[in-house]
């Protein structure tokens, strides 16, 4: 990179990163920043490396090369602290069946040394019915919300979400955007993973689309959405208004399926 | 002015790297020790406890770890109890002269059944194991036939007895007079024999199982991942199964040597601590493997499998059921070196022959070793995600 201007308010700073499976490129010489205080979107297809990538960020998986700074530490020498710092949820994390939600959250909470209070998260979540229900009776957006929970219960500066509301009804959906939102609000730092692109239209400060393992475009959604050429977008019907951050993710990562 | 670069933070940026700016809230955490904890908030006790939980809702593993045991203990016990010698069932063709004096000679001896029978149907009652010897009269007084398989030990045991009972009656008077003692040995029985074994069983089902399962669950519904997404000690989380294993361990000891002791009279001849610390050494040992079993895999399927090709071999070598010595002399130092045959023949020494701590050492030695073996050999293969 030919800026050497260091932002001081970086959150998140990750470059030339790379990763390799045994059969496929993940990640091929990304780079990214977030700033402190944002809400930061990673877009892409499936398999285009976004899990590898905020996996390696969350210092579950390491880099074949490259760097990365989350909130000014690094995973080589800071695993512990860091982990204190982080809200992590997974994407397909099952929690226990056989205990509550108060116990799972107990659970979580024990693991760190500024936590929050258990029932305030559950409050916040809006849990508060389903405390001493088994996570095994939960339904699909509330095992997501106490997921995101789990992620709060730490106190955490940074929040990574990968795919939070994959598979939710919108009640669902829009049920963790407040919380998101809410959580922004205090001045922390979210980055997330998502398919859909209201959801980061509506969420995220600035967007990264990233397609074989790295990003090809990055911006606000409206600098997205206004830089796209739409005479050349085959709509089916005239459009009213400007294109949609949709027809910018579809227009750069084509209109093939690609499914795992 | 001049110089576009600010030459001060210019170089310090290029050496070193910024770091970065603390908010007042994390600067306060950081300054602030530890928050003061209740016990029940610390991680260790929280972690034991979701052992505890995980395992009392799941209705099955208390089943095989508690219930089942108790019922084998019992169904073999009873099956296997001390009934005294079983009746000799003896026939007699019935049609010639004697037989009725022979029949009386025979009705004398309270361990013979006897029943008397035509030729044919004596025949078909001795092809068919109704009886275990036919006795044939003839028709002259100072002879008789018995009939019967030389090779069936039952059968040449009735021709002692018969032979005894037709002698006697015919007026046989014996040299010397005999008379019985009868003792029945506490801890020489098939169930004194079997209630260690069964304890050596368990210890490692329920240490493997536990182990194993509960922890391949978690990798594989990536729960593992998870926490290592948090400050959690990977060491505590390892340890959290040992320490509700031992809790556990103290139940199972009671229930299958209390029902023993209380129902069957299972003798508890040696020291009571050394037994106790045979289990325990046998938990740790055992949780080793498991956690050994449990290092790679990444489904349930692929760990049961791995579980059972440990523990099969012992089930079968390992002297649970019947005695290891029946296996040829060969293979002797390998059954003796597998930790469930020590444990078991240490179990055994503690409680029928009531020896010493320093006489079951060498045993303790080969299950302290399977321990650490199996424990650092797990921690250097586990894969935490």
């Amino acid at each position: 990179m030919a800026t050497s201007v260091e932002h001081p308010t970086a959150a998140l700073k990750v470059q030339g990163l790379r990763k390799a499976y045994d059969d496929v490129i993940a990640v091929d010489g990304l780079d990214l920043e977030v700033e402190s205080g944002e809400c930061f979107g990673l877009l892409g297809p499936n398999g285009a490396g976004k899990t590898t990538t905020i996996e390696i960020c969350e210092g579950l998986l390491s880099p074949d090369a490259g760097s990365v700074e989350v909130l000014g530490r690094r995973w080589e020498t800071d695993t512990k602290e860091l982990r204190e710092l982080l809200g992590i949820q997974l994407q397909d994390t099952q929690l226990s069946e056989k205990l509550t939600v108060d116990e799972t959250l107990t659970l979580f909470q024990s693991f760190y040394r500024d936590a929050r209070d258990v029932g305030d998260v559950i409050d916040t979540v809006e849990l508060g019915e389903k405390r001493s229900s088994r996570v095994g009776t939960l339904s699909g957006g509330q095992k997501q919300r106490l997921a995101v929970a789990c992620a709060l219960v730490g106190n955490p500066q940074l929040l990574f979400l990968d795919e939070p509301t994959t598979g939710l009804d919108p009640q669902s959906r829009r049920q963790l955007w407040d919380l998101i939102s809410r959580f922004q609000a205090e001045g922390k730092t979210i980055v997330l993973t998502t398919h859909y692109m209201e959801e980061a239209e509506r969420l995220c400060d600035r967007v990264a689309i990233v397609d074989h393992g790295h990003i090809i475009a990055l911006g606000s959604p409206r600098e997205l959405t206004e830089s796209l050429d739409i005479s050349h977008l085959p709509p089916p019907e005239p459009r009213k208004t400007t294109a949609t951050l949709e027809d910018v993710f579809v227009s750069l990562t084509g209109r093939t399926l690609r499914d795992e | 002015m001049s110089d576009p670069r600010p030459v001060e933070k210019g170089t310090s940026a290029l050496g070193k790297r910024v770091p970065f700016p603390l908010t007042e809230e994390q600067r306060a955490r950081e300054l602030r020790p530890l928050k003061r904890r209740g016990l029940m908030n610390s991680s260790m006790v929280q972690l034991t406890l979701v052992r505890f939980r995980e395992f009392i809702r799941e209705p099955e593993a208390v089943f095989w770890t508690f219930i089942f045991p108790i019922l084998l203990a019992a169904g073999l016990g009873i099956a296997f109890r001390q009934r005294g010698p079983d009746k000799i069932r003896v026939g007699v063709i019935g049609t010639a002269p004697t037989s009725a004096s022979v029949i009386a000679s025979l009705k004398k001896d309270s361990t013979l059944v006897v029943e008397s029978y035509d030729d044919s149907s004596g025949a078909k009652a001795l092809r068919t194991g109704k009886v275990a010897l036919l006795v044939a009269p003839t028709s002259s007084n100072d002879s008789v036939r018995y009939v019967y398989d030389r090779g069936r030990s039952d059968a040449v045991n009735a021709r002692v007895v018969v032979d005894r009972a037709v002698q006697v009656g015919a007026g046989r008077a014996d040299p010397v007079r005999a008379t019985d003692a009868y003792v029945t040995e506490k801890g020489s029985r098939y169930i004194d024999f079997l209630i260690p074994g069964l304890l050596g069983m368990n210890l490692m089902g329920s240490s493997i199982w536990g182990l194993g399962f509960a922890i391949v669950t978690a990798r594989s519904k990536k729960l593992l991942k998870r926490l290592m997404a948090t400050p959690m000690s990977r060491v505590q989380y390892l340890l959290s199964f040992l320490a509700s294993r031992l809790v556990f361990l103290i139940l199972e000891i009671f229930t299958l040597l209390g029902f023993g002791h209380w129902a069957f009279g299972v003798p508890l001849r040696g020291s009571l601590g050394t037994l106790l610390l045979i289990c325990l050494l046998a938990a740790i040992s055992f949780g080793g493997l498991g956690l050994l079993s449990a290092s790679r895999a990444r489904t349930t399927e692929a760990v049961s499998g791995i579980m059972n090709f440990i523990m099969l071999p012992m089930w079968i070598f390992s002297g649970v059921f019947f005695s290891s010595s029946n296996f040829p002399t060969v293979v002797q130092p390998f059954i003796k070196v597998l930790p469930l045959t020590a444990v078991n023949d240490a179990l055994r020494a503690n409680m029928l022959e009531g020896v010493s701590f320093a006489a079951v050492l060498p045993q303790m030695i080969i299950i302290l070793t399977w321990g650490v073996v199996t424990f650092f050999a797990a921690l250097k293969l586990f894969r935490w995600r």
